[in-house]
């Protein structure tokens, strides 16, 4: 590193940073065409609030391990009571509730709990000595951690939350190495589960939801509009798409939620083919990254936390891609750095936060096992 | 408690198998990145055409314009049928989101009235989804504008400005030329076309705007504008103008049509005017009629149920498609033939009130006593015409008959004709299988029995033995038209005819006060009074029931030395002749000196309580009290009146 630049500064993941920044930038040029040419509303304050994030991302990237593994429970807990608070004030309200307001901001508790779980899961392992990993008490705990978030988050009701939470915490444990056969024999659980639990255990518009995913030319103007227009976007975009400001799926407002659920769309419609590829290498180059820091991990709560963040990050992207593309029900994930949204930028940035403070501190081998 | 299978898990082991697992994961999430991008391809590569042209069917959206509508013009260039800028609303149903709503959002901003609403919801409920359902029309820039502003709170609503039909002279010309409303749904599903269902397109429903739809729609135009989900139009891509349909030159003339329509006042009746050097017709009215104007902005509820329920019938065109017998009307044309069959006109008969054929006693309106053919003409003797139809055999006379053109269809361009019946021994041995009698031959010699013609054959009768020529008539004005043949009658008789009408009006006939208020010429006519009912209910005049009451017929032509216009004048119910010829008597005169006639005119409407159209709306405004009265009653919310109204006299206060 060059002299003149002062060490904190050259220390800083640039290459990291940077990534992020070209994505986010890349965001900010997407939603300026969204909003017909115009920085407001949404591109200047998807910029604004990245940044925001950003700073605190560097700041998360001093903590050390120490710390993260201290507030994993505490935060946990909180995170717990937010969520009950928001259905406790719902419950008041009347209807669904997924915001709490504390008055200088709003939070989307659910959103917190994408981390929060990774965090809790992580602990729970690097706590559990390394012979009872195929015991009872590997599993019983975590179904405890998960019980709670999960049954609040379904009741707000959020499936889509619900359904990351719980990825990311199987993840976790299955990184772990809890028995193979329990996922195995889980996988067959859920294949047998589903169909049973979708007549019986979602709400209305879920099972509409995942009908029109299935066939969504089937009601064009209602259920299946969002997945009909948005493939129309991508369909219609080419290879080389219709050029910067000259979608018109997305100006005309034949696509819903441009800005935000299916920005990708968007996106694919004015930069076509080679803007989807781009943007599924900018997400490649991080999840390698993300996997590489947890790999490079020395300690097991590094190493399980590092890779819970990552999949978390990945779920969002993939969820939401499979979402536009017509190859998953619509849930309402949007797509990170390039959604317009403030709380779900703040969980994935969390993220990356504490996965660049794992980067630069990945601890001792032993040191913890010691 | 192991479920492990009792392996002993060291720390190494573990980092080992993080390892091996967080490389599965990384080809997991890899693989689906590699599916992602798959998928993206396949779509956006594969399927582009289809997308694309997705995107564009989005995007753009093709809006027909309806073509401005061929006027109709009288034979003086001035317009039967126009078109009139117009500012209009429709919905389309397929679009509407919440009906209740944005029609009650529309009747306030457009105040329509409750009948107007409820005509509305019914249509919606009707409407297949791609009919347009009209809201209104004829609107002013105020109230358009207020609609305008607020379609994207009302999704399905369809402002438009263009063009509506307009008939400037209203119900003069309601049979004639029929009206133009929004196509049907078989119309549609006989023909898919586009334009139909586009609002404010109008076909023609009946008469002249039927007939010529073919000349008269134009091509449409069309628009490709760039709209949003939400129908809002963001700029026009391009434009195709409309193709105006060609104009129709009728051979009315449009000021006499309507001075007809309007000499006719009260009354239920027709006239008919036609050119005795071409056989145009100059005017052909129906009245009581309809105004076009109400039928082509889609008609309410409550003025269809007054028109329907009037017993003067205005529904029906009375020209064309009204039989009445012709009574007297025809004996000019009975002495044609008792002229080719060589009777003299000299010989005398003699009328004591009557004749006896057989064992029954045919009454003469009159004793004449002894008359000539003349003289049988002007004073209308039955007697004669009985005696003489008697020597020479009904086959004979029915032939003459249709000479002249009575029991024929004509060639015009009209949605139908009810052209009557001229009786003869074989009619009526096809017809009642039975012989012919003598007194089917005294009857029919009047121009009563199962003699009947409709209005316009009396006027092409008129006109024929005015002529003498094979006049047909004509509708459409055409230019170059060879002359008409002349008719195999002798001239001499034809001429001998036209001096026995002369007498009826200006001797000592039975319509002197049909007599022209001109100087130098003179009208030649013939009356006719055609009963009704049997003569139990008296003569059938003006004291008994309006259903009961004779016909009053007249044919006529002027000038009588070179006759250049025959006319035939029909009151229905009028109690007699002497409702008809007077009607005849002020529409010639008006052929010569408009001023004069219009003057006349002026004076009666006001007796009769003012001009057609001021008359139908207070028609219809007291038919809606009494119908609301009616529904009051039938509720319960108002007790029924203490004298029960007699049918009759009710009856007479529609026809006012």
């Amino acid at each position: 590193m060059n002299d003149f630049i002062p060490a904190p500064i050259a220390q800083l993941p640039w290459k990291t940073i940077l990534l992020l920044l070209v994505m986010a930038g890349f965001g900010f040029v997407v939603l300026y065409s969204a909003a017909g040419g115009s920085v407001t509303p949404w591109a200047g304050l998807h910029m604004v609030r990245f940044m925001v994030f950003l700073g605190m991302a560097i700041v998360f990237s001093r903590l050390k391990e120490n710390f993260w593994k201290a507030i994993a429970f505490p935060v946990y807990i909180v995170v717990v009571i937010m969520l009950l608070g928001v259905e406790l004030i719902g419950a008041v309200g009347g209807g669904s509730q997924r915001w709490l307001n504390l008055g200088f901001i709003r939070i989307q508790p659910s959103e917190l709990m994408k981390p929060a779980i990774i965090l809790a899961v992580a602990r729970f392992y690097d706590l559990l000595p390394a012979g009872q990993i195929r015991t009872w008490g590997a599993i019983w705990p975590l179904l405890m951690l998960l019980a709670f978030p999960c049954a609040l988050i379904l009741l707000q009701p959020d499936l889509g939350t619900t359904i990351t939470v719980l990825a990311g915490a199987m993840t976790v444990a299955f990184l772990a190495g809890l028995p193979m056969r329990l996922f195995i024999g889980g996988a067959a659980a859920i294949a047998v589960i589903t169909p049973i639990a979708f007549f019986f255990g979602l709400e209305d518009y879920q099972q509409r939801r995942v009908t029109t995913f299935l066939n969504p030319e089937n009601d064009p103007l209602g259920a299946g509009y969002h997945i009909s227009q948005s493939k129309i976007a991508i369909g219609s975009g080419g290879i080389f798409g219709k050029g910067f400001l000259n979608g018109t799926q997305s100006h005309l407002d034949y696509l819903p939620e441009g800005h935000t659920d299916f920005v990708f769309a968007t996106m694919a419609e004015e930069w076509g083919l080679m803007g989807g590829v781009a943007v599924l290498f900018g997400f490649f180059l991080l999840f390698r990254w993300g996997l590489g820091v947890a790999m490079r991990a020395k300690t097991r709560f590094s190493q399980l936390a590092a890779a819970g963040l990552s999949t978390t990050i990945f779920f969002y992207v993939a969820i939401n891609l499979m979402m536009v593309m017509g190859l998953a029900p619509v849930v309402g994930i949007p797509l990170p750095f390039l959604s317009h949204g403030g709380s779900s930028m703040m969980t994935i940035m969390i993220c990356i936060g504490i996965l660049m403070a794992i980067d630069r501190h990945p601890g001792r081998r032993g040191g913890t096992f010691g | 408690m192991s479920i492990g299978g009792g392996k002993t898990i060291s720390g190494a082991v573990q980092a080992l198998t993080f390892t091996r697992r967080a490389t599965v994961i990384g080809g997991l999430q890899a693989s689906i990145g590699v599916l992602l991008a798959g998928r993206m391809a396949y779509i956006s590569v594969a399927e582009n055409e289809r997308y694309q042209l997705l995107s564009e069917s989005n995007r753009v959206n093709l809006t027909l314009v309806p073509p401005r509508r061929g006027w109709l013009i009288d034979r003086n260039g001035k317009p039967i049928a126009n078109n009139k800028t117009d500012f209009r609303v429709d919905l389309i149903p397929d679009r509407m989101q919440d009906k209740d709503k944005t029609v009650a959002t529309l009747a306030r901003l457009l105040s329509l009235d409750q009948e107007e609403i409820d005509r509305i919801n019914k249509e919606l409920e009707q409407a297949t989804s791609f009919q347009p359902v009209q809201v209104a029309t004829g609107l002013d820039w105020e109230s358009f504008a207020a609609v305008s502003v607020r379609l994207p709170d009302l999704p399905g609503v369809s402002p438009r400005q263009g063009f509506s039909r307009f008939y400037p002279t209203g119900a003069a010309v309601g049979h004639l030329v029929g009206y133009v409303g929004i196509a049907s749904a078989e119309d549609y599903k006989e023909n898919p076309d586009p334009i139909l269902v586009t609002p404010g397109y109008k076909i023609g429903k009946d008469g002249l705007e039927k007939t010529f739809e073919d000349r008269l729609q134009g091509k449409p135009g069309a628009k490709r504008v760039e709209v949003t989900a939400r129908g809002k139009i963001v700029r026009e891509l391009d434009s195709r103008p409309d193709i105006p349909g060609k104009a129709m030159q009728m051979t009315l003339d449009i000021d006499l049509q309507e001075y007809a329509a309007r000499r006719l006042g009260p009354e239920s009746g027709s006239v008919v005017v036609m050119d005795c050097k071409t056989g145009d017709i100059l005017a052909m009215t129906s009245m009581p009629s309809f105004d076009p104007n109400s039928f082509s902005d889609g008609i309410g509820q409550t003025e269809y149920g007054m028109l329907r329920d009037d017993d003067h019938v205005p529904l029906r065109d009375k020209s064309l498609k009204g039989l009445f017998p012709p009574g007297s009307t025809i004996k000019p044309m009975v002495s044609l033939a008792l002229l080719r069959g060589g009777i003299d006109p000299e010989e005398t008969v003699s009328c004591p009130g009557g004749l006896r054929v057989g064992n029954r006693f045919f009454n003469c309106h009159s004793t004449h006593g002894t008359v000539n053919m003349k003289r049988a003409n002007a004073q209308s003797c039955d007697t004669y015409f009985y005696k003489m139809a008697l020597r020479i055999g009904y086959d004979a006379i029915a032939l003459m008959a249709r000479e002249l053109g009575l029991g024929a269809k004509y060639d015009l361009p009209v949605a139908s004709q009810s052209y009557g019946t001229v009786p003869d021994t074989q009619w009526i041995k096809k017809r009642h299988d039975r012989e012919w009698e003598n007194f089917d031959t005294v009857n029919s010699a009047i121009g009563q029995g199962f003699f009947l013609s409709n209005p316009l054959q009396l006027c092409v009768m008129a006109a024929r033995m005015a002529s003498g020529r094979n006049l047909e008539a004509k509708l459409l004005l055409e230019q170059d038209r060879p002359a008409a043949s002349p008719l195999d009658i002798s001239p001499e008789h034809l001429s001998f005819v036209r001096e026995a009408m002369s007498e009826v009006v200006n001797g000592a006939g039975t319509a002197r006060r049909a007599r022209l208020p001109l100087d130098n010429i003179k009208l030649g006519g013939k009356t006719g009074t055609a009963q009704v009912v049997s003569l139990k209910y008296g003569r059938g005049g003006r004291d008994v029931p309006w259903k009961f009451r004779d016909h009053g017929l007249f044919v006529c032509f002027a000038p009588v030395e070179n006759p250049r216009y025959a006319a035939s004048v029909v009151i229905q119910h009028g109690g007699g002749s002497s409702s008809a010829y007077p009607v005849a008597r002020d529409v010639m005169t008006f052929l010569y000196d408009r001023e004069k006639a219009m003057k006349k005119l002026v004076a009666m409407e006001e007796s009769w309580g003012g001009t057609i159209s001021e008359r139908m709306d207070r028609q219809l405004a007291a038919y809606r009290a009494q119908k609301e009265l009616e529904k009051a009653i039938a509720e319960g919310r108002v007790a029924p009146p203490q004298t029960e109204a007699n049918g009759e006299d009710s009856a007479a206060e529609v026809g006012q």
